[in-house]
């Protein structure tokens, strides 16, 4: 009697387990999982959204996607960003963590709350201040002339090498500050004995950063770095409204040449667009393996 | 002695110090420049100026006369507040299922959610689009947050914090005859006080700055959302740009509040997951 209920009591609470997990796996399944699904089958068929066929042959939409040289571009303008824009972004947030975790530094907190402050706008409001200062008649070309640095005004935008630059110095301002709190997180975790044990033996500042701080801070690291990549691979937001795309779609984003395939204007054409976006899913699929292997074969 | 060996570290330190002030500088000028220039005319802010003007009243003026500011704020409100709660809400019963009641089951699950991190936007965006449609959810709040309000980050964070909860709570409330859900809403909740803070803050903040799914589900400019609005803004030939910045002032306030009195909570909540 006494074991029967005691059972019912332990199966009850098996029950809740489940119960408590179950509204946001199901969340989870029918938002990101079906949609990942249907995004797939979606991407072997063609015609507009309400008519829609089996593609002849089936692979057309993928072929069609390699042959298009605009994607392929964007392709490229994506691992642009990604190479340069990342490795600058990251190195320069682990140095003003490591900078910021100074004993003895005065003034700690307000450097870290201005260097962290651009996190608190969105990237469209960002967007469009960096679009209004770099404008040809914005204040960078003001400041430049008044400095003797340039003799006519720049059309940063409105030229694809300037263009370029303009994206990766903004995101670089947009995101070195929330990178370098993860890496002040990482470093408050690591004991200040272990730097004193390096200087007895020896080591100067930089050999102290190279041997001690980026070995121990190294999940911290790859964890960045995933989430930069994944970031950088599905820009959208600065895309659209710093360049829109332009000069002639010379640093359009993937994302946002597959929103022009879908939702922009022109003609919606969700199985190419879904080819595309499938495409892109893989990338960030290969690059996060990639990245966790390298992460586990250095230990 | 002692004092003297201070101002000596001071003094080895000032490289350091110029170069963190430079950095800061470069990292809030923009935005502080956002602020002049929405105090400006359009002529001004072309001329350089970089200080505060007389404009202020003028632009905002501007702004409520040729935007729907106040509809486009309410909308972004409602929709942030909205998809915050259930977020935090959905998120934080999986985060306290997966640890506490953990097993070999439960756990493959969670690795299993875990792979919708790598899920981009893009490629959602159209099958959800037409699931929004059938389901008659295009430009409500729930079209706006359905798709947001369980995500693995939030699930991981509420699972890592989970383990600061005291087993011993559990089980004394357990033999106090409390059901296990009663045991969530009246013993852990209150503790996990500012996990849910952080969580809030995070969520709140994300739902207010998304763009690429607003704009894929707000097809109707009534329910527009503020990154909206002053996207459209930007998108005429002429610009005025003392206006736009209103207008971007605007969508960033509710943030730049919410990061200058809770950034605590804004850290916690960004490298929740990391411990």
């Amino acid at each position: 009697m006494n074991n029967k209920s005691k059972l019912g009591l332990l199966a009850k609470q098996k029950a809740a387990g489940w119960a408590f997990l179950f509204l946001a796996s199901a969340m989870i399944l029918v938002m990101s999982f079906y949609p990942m699904v249907q995004a797939l089958i979606t991407s072997f068929k063609t015609g507009s959204s309400a008519n829609m066929q089996w593609a002849d042959p089936v692979i057309y939409n993928y072929k069609r996607m390699f042959q298009d040289k605009m994607f392929m571009r964007s392709v490229g303008n994506t691992f642009l960003y990604l190479i340069i824009q990342v490795p600058i972004m990251l190195i320069l947030a682990i140095l003003l963590a490591q900078l910021l975790n100074t004993r003895d530094l005065k003034f700690r907190g307000l450097f870290r709350t201005c260097i962290f402050l651009p996190c608190a706008v969105s990237l469209v409001s960002y967007a469009l201040i960096f679009r209004t200062i770099f404008a040809t008649q914005g204040l960078i070309n003001i400041i430049l002339t008044n400095l003797g640095i340039i003799s006519e005004n720049i059309n940063w935008l409105g030229n694809t090498t300037t263009a370029r630059i303009v994206i990766i110095v903004a995101l670089i301002w947009r995101w070195t500050g929330y990178n370098m709190v993860f890496y002040l997180a990482g470093l408050q975790n690591i004991e200040y004995s272990v730097y004193e044990a390096a200087k007895i033996d020896g080591a100067n500042g930089w050999k102290t950063f190279w041997y001690v701080t980026v070995p121990l801070l190294r999940p911290v690291i790859i964890m960045t770095f995933i989430m930069s990549i994944n970031g950088t691979l599905q820009l959208f937001d600065e895309s659209v409204n710093l360049t829109n795309g332009g000069p002639a779609n010379t640093t359009i984003t993937m994302s946002h040449y597959i929103y022009n395939n879908s939702f922009g204007q022109g003609v919606a054409n969700f199985g190419y667009a879904s080819a595309m976006s499938f495409f892109v899913f893989i990338l960030v699929a290969i690059l996060a393996a990639i990245n966790l292997k390298v992460g586990d074969t250095r230990d | 002695m002692i004092k003297k060996n201070k101002s000596n570290i001071q003094r080895r330190l000032i490289p350091t110090y110029i170069f963190l002030t430079i950095v800061s500088l470069f990292s809030v000028f923009p935005l502080f420049w956002m602020i002049t220039a929405a105090t400006n005319q359009t002529v001004e802010v072309s001329r350089g100026k970089i200080w505060f003007g007389t404009h202020l009243v003028e632009n905002f003026n501007n702004l409520v006369a040729s935007t729907d500011l106040w509809k486009a704020m309410g909308n972004s409100f409602l929709y942030s507040t909205v998809q915050t709660l259930l977020a935090i809400f959905i998120c934080s019963l999986a985060g306290y299922g997966f640890e506490l009641y953990h097993d070999k089951g439960k756990d493959l699950l969670f690795s299993i959610l875990l792979m919708a991190m790598m899920i981009p936007g893009v490629a959602t965006m159209i099958p959800l689009f037409t699931m929004m449609s059938k389901l008659h959810f295009l430009n409500t709040v729930w079209g706006f947050a359905l798709p947001g309000i369980s995500t693995p980050f939030l699930i991981m964070m509420f699972r890592q914090n989970s383990r600061n909860f005291p087993r011993d709570i559990l089980e004394a409330a357990r033999i106090d005859g409390l059901s296990e859900f009663a045991i969530f809403f009246r013993m852990y909740m209150p503790v996990m006080k500012a996990t849910y803070a952080a969580a809030a803050v995070i969520t709140f903040m994300n739902a207010w700055n998304s763009y690429l799914w607003p704009r894929v589900v707000m097809t109707d400019n009534r329910a527009q959302t503020m990154p909206m609005l002053i996207a459209n803004l930007a998108g005429g030939y002429t610009i005025d740009y003392g206006m736009l910045m209103m207008g971007v002032l605007f969508c960033s306030l509710p943030t730049m509040i919410i990061f200058f009195i809770l950034q605590k909570q804004f850290t916690e909540g960004i490298t929740g997951s990391v411990k």
